[in-house]
């Protein structure tokens, strides 16, 4: 192997499994020294190895493999997602291109913005009467704010010279929010959106927690409560990991998406 | 001569730190049907602003412009415009960028005869081969052929081209002058190019009119291009008229410059008048 390939493969495999072996080898130390309690390495496989391996079984409403809970979460963050993004890009548009709205609107989403998951929720049971919208509100309700601020954003950073384009042609107000505004600020409502799924799938382990709601998060609490601390590991992997994929996805959908 | 775009003492200012800025003062134009006027002037002298006057973009302060007989109230694609930094939309294609202008000028045409129209156009300026490319696939100098094309495609009664080939380099920028000369001895529109380029001003212009140097700029007096088109390049640099013109429009650019540093308190630049472009000497004020 060339000295230049062998260099890349030690840069995508090599490091970056050291650094995984590191803090695994931190977690063994913890849990066999001062946090006896913790569950280590070895013993998080073998017993969380029936829901990995059997990713899709359903042994009862709160025993399910660790897929089909992960499924049941990601139902509930496209609802939470597509609820944000249906309001906070026109939101934003609106922002971007009226400063009167600017000016009205904008103090109280920074008020609104910075508001924890844990306390949108209750507001939303008291809303809704029911777990499941609440869930789906607190998930809107705190997504939002990046698709909202990249958007008007992205309208305020459009050059003069295509708004200029757009005033010599006597384009209509349809036509230019269609064939210029959007197009041209696409790159950072993408933007938005990528942060935005980013938050919506933070929030679904506080939702589903405090609603008790059959997924992800859901699992993690009740595991703690039924003192199988092995679980919360498995649930801490598995989100990270398909928040990491997610992330990935939005990353290649945003570059197609690079106008330039 | 009666005018076909005509600026009354129009003024321009602007609100800087110091209070408003006068950009422009006083500026006077007269332009005939058919007419190719070239305003040279250095750069931040206020050729833009008197650009955008022209298109609609911003309004005069006090005087008025008028182009068809009919004042001009706002942006309008009676006048098209070829943009400083071409001002290509650029997730369209060369294909799409015309035709979202003929789409709109041309409104009532069936689709057919609009994609013929803008494909008619894009063989103007020779960019059939690269109509489906998008901007940032086209050289500067293509990319300024779309932009031609473009505003041509609207048909519009005037053609405002604003540095149109500031950013190209020089051999680039003479072959688009040739070009540009080509087009506009086919249909003969009224041209106002605004350059800072005496060469390129007197190779294409029938006449020229100096913009003195800002703030407060003004146009000085015009001067005519009597050489006869086409206008060869090489046969024109041992033209008599051409150094004439030449150094008429370089010592009022000078001269108007040279007052400025003495209002200013600066002692004149001693340089001789035909060897220095405007720009060059832009740089040191």
């Amino acid at each position: 192997m060339s000295k230049i390939a062998s260099a890349r493969w030690s840069k995508a495999l090599f490091l970056p499994l050291l650094g995984i072996s590191f803090v695994v080898g931190a977690w063994a130390l913890t849990s066999s020294t001062w946090a006896p309690a913790l569950p280590s390495p070895l013993q998080t496989w073998q017993v969380s190895k029936p829901y990995i391996l059997e990713p899709f079984e359903k042994r009862g409403e709160l025993d399910q493999g660790i897929l089909r809970f992960t499924w049941y979460s990601l139902i509930r963050v496209a609802k939470g997602y597509s609820l944000a993004i249906l309001i906070g890009t026109p939101l934003g548009l609106l922002l971007g291109v009226s400063k009167w709205f600017t000016s009205s609107f904008d103090p109280i989403i920074q008020i609104l913005r910075p508001v924890s998951p844990l306390a949108w929720l209750p507001l939303g049971l008291v809303i809704f009467q029911k777990p499941e919208p609440a869930g789906i509100f607190t998930i809107a309700m705190c997504s939002m704010w990046p698709t909202v601020l990249n958007t008007a954003l992205g309208v305020r950073s459009i050059p003069q010279d295509y708004l200029n384009v757009a005033r010599v042609l006597q384009l209509s107000r349809r036509k230019t929010l269609f064939r210029v505004l959007l197009p041209a600020a696409l790159p950072y409502m993408f933007t938005g959106f990528r942060l935005s799924l980013g938050i919506a799938w933070l929030v679904i382990v506080a939702a589903e927690m405090l609603t008790g709601a059959p997924g992800v998060g859901g699992f993690l609490w009740q595991e703690y409560n039924a003192l199988i601390y092995e679980h919360i590991i498995l649930c801490i992997i598995t989100i990270g990991v398909v928040g990491f994929a997610l992330d990935r996805v939005m990353g290649l959908i945003e570059r197609r998406f690079k106008t330039g | 001569m009666k005018a076909f775009v005509e600026l009354r003492s129009v003024s321009k200012g602007f609100d800087s730190a110091s209070g408003r800025v006068n950009v422009l003062e006083d500026v006077n134009l007269e332009v005939a049907e058919g007419e190719f006027v070239a305003i040279v002037g250095y750069s931040g002298s206020g050729k833009t602003t008197l650009m955008s006057l022209l298109a609609g973009l911003i309004e005069p302060d006090s005087g008025s412009v008028e182009v068809a007989g009919k004042p001009v109230l706002g942006p309008g694609p009676d006048r098209g415009v070829v943009f400083q930094n071409y001002s290509l939309l650029p997730w369209l294609t060369v294909f799409e960028n015309i035709h979202l202008a003929v789409d709109q000028v041309f409104a009532r045409e069936t689709p057919a005869a609009k994609r013929a129209r803008t494909e008619r156009y894009v063989e103007l300026v020779n960019l059939t081969a690269a109509r489906d490319r998008k901007p940032s696939q086209l050289s500067g100098g293509m990319r300024q052929r779309v932009a031609v094309a473009r505003a041509l495609a609207m048909d519009p009664a005037v053609l405002l081209l604003d540095e149109p080939l500031g950013a190209l380099d020089a051999l680039t920028r003479g072959s688009l002058q040739t070009e540009i000369e080509r087009i506009w001895q086919a249909d003969r529109k009224t041209v106002v190019m605004i350059t800072n380029d005496v060469d390129e001003a007197v190779l294409l212009a029938d006449r020229i009119i100096p913009l003195s140097a800002g703030p407060r700029a003004t146009l000085g007096p015009a001067i005519s291009v009597a050489i006869e088109r086409p206008r060869d390049r090489k046969a024109l640099n041992h033209h008599p008229d051409f150094k004439h013109v030449r150094s008429r429009v370089i010592e009022y650019l000078l001269g108007s410059s040279a007052k400025r540093r003495e209002s200013r308190g600066q002692a004149p630049l001693s340089v001789a008048p035909a060897s220095v472009q405007p720009d060059a000497l832009e740089e040191g004020t």
